[in-house]
């Protein structure tokens, strides 16, 4: 997915970690990474520690980290756009209008790496960089260790109860579409994107699914 | 026997009518260690509830709560994470160092982010599903 803004990059002391959230293991992944031909770094994380670390809440969603090792972007939308709301879900597509939408979107934020990489534009200052940054509750921390627990007793074989720690990871982070697209998943391949998916985002009302980040091209 | 599912990792504790673990096993769970004080890691020391210590062994779900940490357990109470709070969570990001982690790529190999200091990281997630 981010191969050629690698291949654009990768002299320029510039490293892209890709994380896959998936609780089926390496296997289930495995498919899309060979596909990518990535020579990039391509992970696991079975336990969706990158979410509970960072505050994550979706997929994609990136954050942009120094060669000090500092956070110049908390979590946010790695290019994705609500466009899909508006899919004929008989057809599956969408209009060329927003089809040309969701690419312009696309590009725009891969251009804004792009010239973060070249000239350290888009860098948040610390205040500013602070102000964004996910606020973990008490429920959500707990949300993360049932999470957790739910996943180890799904690789265990044993569903019911494993079902009943997904549900109260969501329950108690109901933000969280990794939770709870996750444990779809894991009761079946391709429930992440059934009906019960749609009625959520149908729900959401005016809220976005996928925030638009604070850079050129995005509407504010 | 209780599995213990921590910040590093899976390990496997003789526990006893809940989560009560010898001193030893507590420290290797948590880096936590038991003297006269209390629990004490690196320079710290956090009194144990009384109720929390009987005959050498430590209530370990009942001091890591005292730490405002989560502890929660599988219906037997044999499947145990010891996660953080939200406190530690947001402590950890407000000084915007990036959280360090070491996961596996396809083949098992770990890589650790801290490995790449001196580069600019674009971290990104994505799914299957």
């Amino acid at each position: 997915m981010w191969q050629a803004l690698y291949d654009e990059l990768k002299t320029k002391d510039f490293m892209i970690v890709a994380v896959a959230e998936e609780s089926r293991g390496a296997d289930h992944a495995r498919p899309w990474i060979e596909q990518a031909k990535a020579d990039y770094w391509c992970l696991i994380d079975t336990d969706h520690r990158l979410a509970e670390l960072y505050g994550m809440v979706n997929v994609p969603q990136s954050v942009w980290i120094d060669a000090a090792g500092r956070i110049v972007r908390p979590p946010e939308t790695a290019g994705s756009t609500d466009h899909f709301r508006r899919m004929d879900l008989a057809t599956r597509t969408l209009t060329p209008e927003d089809q040309a939408a969701r690419a312009a979107a696309r590009a725009a934020y891969l251009d804004a790496v792009k010239q973060w990489v070249l000239t350290g534009a888009h860098a948040l200052e610390p205040d500013a960089a602070n102000r964004k940054l996910p606020r973990v509750t008490p429920e959500i921390a707990r949300a993360h260790a049932h999470f957790r627990l739910g996943v180890w007793l799904r690789r265990h074989g044993r569903d019911a109860e494993a079902d009943r720690q997904l549900a109260e990871a969501s329950r108690l982070h109901p933000d969280s579409w990794n939770m709870w697209r996750q444990a779809a998943d894991l009761v079946a391949v391709g429930n992440a994107g059934g009906p019960e998916f749609w009625q959520r985002v149908r729900a959401l009302g005016d809220r976005p699914y996928y925030p638009p980040p604070d850079l050129p091209g995005f509407p504010r | 026997m209780a599995i213990l599912l921590t910040e590093t990792g899976e390990l496997t504790v003789a526990s006893t009518d809940g989560l009560w673990l010898s001193a030893a096993d507590a420290e290797r769970a948590t880096g936590w260690t038991l003297k006269a004080e209390g629990m004490c890691r690196d320079a710290l020391c956090v009194p144990l509830p009384a109720a929390a210590l009987r005959d050498g062994r430590v209530d370990l779900a009942a001091f890591w709560r005292t730490l405002d940490n989560v502890a929660l357990s599988d219906d037997a109470g044999e499947i145990w994470v010891l996660g953080a709070g939200a406190d530690a969570r947001n402590q950890a990001l407000a000084g915007l160092v990036a959280p360090d982690f070491t996961l596996p790529d396809l083949d098992g190999v770990p890589h650790c982010l801290s490995d790449l200091r001196g580069k600019k990281v674009f971290l990104a997630t994505w799914a299957s599903w």
